[in-house]
């Protein structure tokens, strides 16, 4: 396959940055995305130009490090999946890809393709955990938690936190990814305790992070690589709403 | 009684510190004779956590909460992303809620006879012990397991396990186990108690007096070289895989912090000990960079076979034949007919070699003839289609997603890839390396699993050792140090050790090549598989050892570097990791050498029965090799741990 | 700042109001839909005169309808408010972007369709509720005098004519139409607005939300809009006396 790319390119946080355009030949269908990513920069080092900075890492769609806006989409035309698990094959010979970083106030670009992701580390430390200190817990079996809540757990708590919500919110907004957290410790007793300051103050965190509102368009959840459901944002305004009347927090 | 171990003229000795008395009360007696730190003195003392994976963010949270001050670093953009997070299958814990006969000891047992007898008694069962404790935990964070339609927890049996012990959730158990570390990390960052460093690499350790005292970084997105000091350092920093260059680790995963701490007086445990996984992708093209593991519980199901003869198997690399076109008496199911008993289900180390054999006899399958299949057939003729879904549906997509073709229609075709390393630092029983302060967690240490780690197991020893057992054992070296054994980052230790490290980065900078890293890295992966890889022989390690040194030579001269340092350089992070990697392998190799018998996923050719089984010899190799470093491109010097079974006998494995 | 000022300045809080304010305007449409019914009946406007008659002096529906105008402002307000947020949030633009492959239109573009209902509701306030309460208007060539239309007497008690308003109004072609249109764009605002209402609220649940979602699609995007885009129709083909 022959692959024209056009690419974001941008040396630093502090300089503007452009497109560029590549040209790649032999490109195997079954390569992987970042694979011909991989293909392109080993070519840009032998002409002694600087390789395109992109984050990955594990390469199998869990660490959810890479964040790649391939033509017009977060992690690119298939459903369900990273860019990393994205191959050529979901491409045509000829075709040009535009590939982007993540854009949002909130995920500033560090270096070409690379954006900070810190803000989702701190609305998780604002509340995205149960206040439990090792070594105190009860015996796992001692509350026993009906299996549909533990699979509506884990339908949330699958989130790889790579920011495609963010990427595809047309607002910009973190609501599915705070959203997924607080909907996974909501269901489950043991996230009960604090189900009420967790919500607000990890959404307040996430307002203070400069993320937009939710315009309930499904973006997010479309292109999520775990597809997780709308229902956790909903769940999520119950519980904020429900803490803003009735928790005694100011 | 106390492992003395063979004491050498270089003055280290290796002392297990494994406590006496009976095997199941060592680890109660140990933590009531361990010092303790008083609750307000815990906040006098700086820890340094190096790597934020299962070990990592588990000993940084669970120290944080103690009250100690805690630097965690990793090179990803956040703690979340540690490799742990990719491990599918599931976490192994003694609970007995299946009530079919498991026990602390059995587990125990299981463990040290599935490390085909080369790991620790003492560290074995104290594994065991707490492995209930980390069930405990994690369901309280809000990990969300398995579980039966009455509520309790779900277990399946695994990687050949004749009981059912493994916690589970979904295909994601690492990942969500790894999630609720993060989140008592992050509960810790909010309490004000560890400070994270993301994008933050280590390039060096400091010893100062004969102690570790601090680390030297390099922040990624700057480039500036930094130092912390502490009282401690903890490495949790992974294993070693990706010196094969294809594996499943992640492609950032690597050894350098644990080789630069070996560089500066730690001593390397059984660096030869890696793990081959039978079930992954096979390699599709040169283009390759990386491999995916598919769950070792597809073998609960699959049938592995290859076809009887070569012929066969040409046609169908070729492409002429698909597997459908092969007749049931063409088919030869190689594990079920060598290990009758066990059948597909073989550990890990069985599996992987047999698949190895059957290629290099010529009958593997795919167009490069290393692959087998991994049939579903007869399973959803059994069980039905819906059955098969319901176990592995997210399996097969993935699967789907990455070969293009669909595994309840033909079947899969896997072949084994670089997994894990059982090897590492050299850690006593209280996870201390032989310098004082700098303490090894997680696979970044050999300790549990000695010569072959059995599947749902890894979780287990790192959590086990970030929540369990340095909370303990830290303790004891703090308070006998004392707060003010610390020193600045403005001494010279820390400013000579910077220097080091900016050189280092410059020469790689100036020496202006052809070749870039990731070229190196391929090259020396492919000796690395070809010659110390899932089985070995003394010829071809020697010239592995040879083509080594002269790769690394060619490193120092051709190596190709765009950017510069003081910048986001994924290219230099690369090179900087490489460089330790071509170390590292040569001592592999030393190490694949040394050992003349085969044990667990250390396979030398020339030690083998008639019928091509690993031939332990327990006579001479009882022991761990740990490594000294000696100076570049010096001969390391080998250190022998003796290892003392005292509760279980050693007998040869048998699957068959 | 009191928990009430932290949660209306928050994003969640916003989108509280706004679905607060669109679900009541949303209920207020079924009324103002129900009494505007009344113009099909053929009593000359009879129905419809006494029955704008009621609402313009019974004290209850006089409260509710200054709630309902602050609603129309605040929501509108809010939905500024949100939206200039809404694009701070993403200061650099994608240079190229497929949106429609993971979301609807309306769903992406409830400014513009509240924009466009915005100005219809100018309009029309313009040409009915001031006209009904200010006036002037200009009728059959004449202009009426302010604060005054034409009467009309049943059982012997006088009101005001608001039927021979909005029969003179909807006689222009280029009106109905104007108002069809607006009556499109409200349609697909509400086909999205209404459920979105419910989800903003934490109302989302497998048992009832597919009901949300008929009535949001086809009570308030089809029928309600139909309904009333038929009426200028209507009226306009009969004075025309195309149809009828």
């Amino acid at each position: 396959m022959n692959i024209a790319l056009k690419v974001w390119r941008q040396k630093n946080s502090q300089t503007p940055g452009k497109m560029v355009d590549y040209k790649l030949s032999d490109v195997s269908p079954d390569m992987s995305f970042l694979e011909m990513f991989d293909v392109l920069n080993e070519e840009l080092s032998h002409k002694g130009e600087e390789p395109v900075a992109f984050d990955h890492d594990c390469r199998e769609g869990i660490c959810g490090m890479c964040s790649m806006y391939i033509n017009g989409r977060p992690h690119g035309p298939e459903t369900g999946t990273t860019t990393c698990q994205l191959h050529m094959r979901s491409f045509n010979d000829g075709d040009t890809i535009v590939v982007e970083p993540w854009r949002a106030r909130a995920f500033p670009v560090i270096k070409d393709l690379v954006v900070d992701r810190e803000a989702f580390d701190r609305i998780i430390q604002a509340g995205g955990y149960v206040s439990v200190n090792t070594g105190s817990a009860p015996d796992a079996n001692d509350i026993l938690i009906p299996r549909e809540i533990a699979d509506e757990a884990m339908d949330a708590a699958q989130c790889i936190g790579c920011g495609a919500c963010v990427a595809a919110c047309k607002n910009a907004s973190a609501m599915l990814f705070t959203a997924a957290k607080i909907s996974q410790l909501a269901v489950l007793p043991q996230g009960h305790a604090e189900h009420q300051l967790r919500a607000e103050r990890m959404v307040a965190q996430m307002d203070a992070e400069g993320f937009g509102a939710c315009s309930f368009t499904g973006a997010c959840s479309v292109e999520c690589p775990k597809s997780i459901s709308l229902d956790h944002i909903a769940r999520l305004n119950r519980e904020y709403l429900g803490a803003k009347l009735a928790s005694n927090n100011a | 009684m106390i492992d003395v171990l063979e004491e050498q003229e270089t003055g280290i000795k290796l002392d297990s510190k494994a406590p006496e008395g009976p095997l199941a009360e060592k680890w109660a007696k140990h933590k009531f004779n361990l010092k303790l730190v008083n609750p307000a003195n815990k906040r006098k003392y700086e820890i340094i956590v190096v790597g934020t994976g299962l070990a990592g963010a588990s000993a940084a949270a669970a120290l944080g909460e103690l009250g100690y001050n805690v630097k965690a670093f990793c090179f990803q953009d956040s703690p979340r992303r540690a490799h742990s997070i990719a491990a599918q299958g599931g976490i192994n814990a003694a609970k007995n809620y299946q009530n079919d006969g498991d026990s602390v000891f059995r587990l125990f047992y299981d463990t040290i006879k599935g490390g085909d007898y080369r790991a620790r008694e003492s560290n074995v069962h104290r594994l065991a012990e707490v492995s209930v404790n980390i069930i405990d935990q994690c369901v309280a964070q809000g990990v969300p397991f398995a579980r039966e339609y009455g509520g309790a927890l779900a277990n399946r049996s695994f990687g050949g396990s004749q009981v059912s012990r493994t916690f589970y959730a979904r295909g994601q158990t690492g990942q969500q186990l790894l999630l609720g570390a993060y989140s008592a990390l992050s509960r810790q960052v909010a309490n004000g108690k560890v400070k994270l460093f993301p994008r933050t690499e280590m390039l060096d350790l400091v010893i100062e007096g004969g102690k570790a005292r601090g680390i030297i970084t390099r922040n990624l997105v700057t480039g500036k070289i930094e130092s912390h000091s502490g009282h401690a350092v903890l490495l949790c920093t992974g294993g070693y895989g990706n010196v094969f260059y294809l594996s499943t680790n992640a492609m950032g995963s690597n050894v350098t912090a644990a080789w630069r701490a070996h560089k500066k007086g730690a001593l390397f445990g059984n660096p030869c000990f890696t793990q081959i996984h039978p079930t992954c992708i096979p390699v599709k093209g040169k283009y390759q960079s990386k491999l995916t593991l598919m769950s070792e519980s597809l073998r609960n199901d699959g049938r592995v076979w290859v076809p009887k003869t070569k012929e066969i198997a040409e046609k169908v690399q070729k492409g002429e034949i698909k597997a459908k076109d092969i007749k049931e008496e063409d088919r030869d199911y190689f594990l079920e007919r060598r290990y009758p008993s066990f059948g597909n289900l073989v550990p890990r180390d069985v599996a992987s070699r047999n698949a190895k054999n059957v290629c290099d006899e010529g009958r593997g399958v795919a167009a490069s003839g290393l692959a087998v299949y991994l049939d579903f057939a007869d399973a959803i003729k059994r069980d039905s289609k819906k059955v098969i879904e319901a176990k592995y549906g997210n399996l097969f997509e993935m699967y789907e997603k990455i070969v293009d073709e669909d595994p309840y229609e033909t079947p899969m075709k896997i072949y084994p890839a670089v997994h894990y390393t059982m090897g590492g630092l050299w850690v006593d029983y209280n996870l201390m390396t032989n310098v004082p302060g700098l303490y090894a967690l997680g696979e970044a240490n050999f300790s549990d699993h000695g010569a072959n780690r059995l599947g749902a197991s890894a979780l287990m020893q790192g959590l086990a050792d970030g929540y369990f057992v340095i909370p303990y054992t830290l303790g004891d070296y703090l308070a006998t140090i004392g707060p003010a054994d610390k020193i600045p980052t403005t001494h010279p230790a820390f400013k000579d050790a910077e220097q080091t490290v900016n050189d280092t980065i410059s020469r790689m900078l100036s020496i202006k090549g052809d070749k870039t890293a990731e070229e190196f890295h391929r090259q020396l992966g492919h000796i690395m598989w070809e010659y110390c890889g899932m089985a070995r022989n003394a010829e071809g390690l020697a010239k592995a050892k040879k083509m080594i040194q002269d790769l690394r030579k060619e490193f120092w001269t051709n190596l190709r570097l765009t950017g510069s340092d003081m910048e986001l350089n994924p290219a230099l992070e690369q090179a900087s990791r490489v460089a330790d990697f071509l170390e590292l392998g040569e001592l592999m190799v030393d190490d694949a050498l040394n050992r003349n018998e085969s044990c667990g996923g250390h396979f030398r050719e020339e030690y083998s029965t008639e019928d091509g089984e690993a031939k332990r010899d327990d006579e001479h190799y009882t022991y761990v090799a740990a490594w000294e470093y000696k100076g570049p491109n010096q001969p390391e010097k080998l250190h022998k741990e003796m290892l003392k079974f005292e509760t279980v006998k050693l007998t040869q494995r048998s699957y068959k | 700042m009191s928990w009430v000022t932290t949660t209306l300045s928050s994003s969640l809080g916003r989108k509280v109001v706004m679905s607060l304010t669109g679900l009541f305007l949303c209920s207020f449409l079924i009324v103002h839909l129900v009494g505007n019914l009344q113009l099909f009946k053929g009593d000359e406007g009879q129905s419809f005169n006494e029955y704008s008659y009621f609402m313009t002096h019974n004290p209850v529906i006089k409260t509710i309808s200054y709630l309902l105008y602050t609603s129309i402002i605040v929501h509108a307000v809010m939905a500024l408010v949100l939206t200039r947020h809404n694009q701070a949030s993403r200061p650099v633009k994608y240079a190229y972007q497929k949106p429609e492959a993971n979301s609807h239109w309306t769903s992406r573009n409830m400014g513009i369709l509240g924009t466009i209902i915005l100005i219809f509701i100018v309009i029309h306030m313009r040409t009915f509720w001031y006209t009904m309460h200010f006036g002037p208007v200009v009728l059959n060539g004449e202009t009426v005098t302010a604060g005054s239309i034409p009467e009309v007497t049943y059982d012997g008690e006088p009101i005001k004519n608001l039927y021979a308003v909005t029969t003179f109004a909807f006689s222009y072609l280029w009106y109905v139409v104007l108002y069809v249109v607006s009556m499109v764009a409200l349609s697909f605002h509400l086909v999205h607005g209404f459920q979105s209402g419910f989800q903003t609220l934490g109302l989302r649940h497998k048992k009832y939300s597919p009901l949300i979602e008929f009535l949001g699609t086809y009570g308030f995007g089809v029928v309600i809009p139909a309904l009333f885009a038929a009426m200028p129709v209507f009226i306009y083909l009969k004075v025309h006396h195309i149809l009828f």
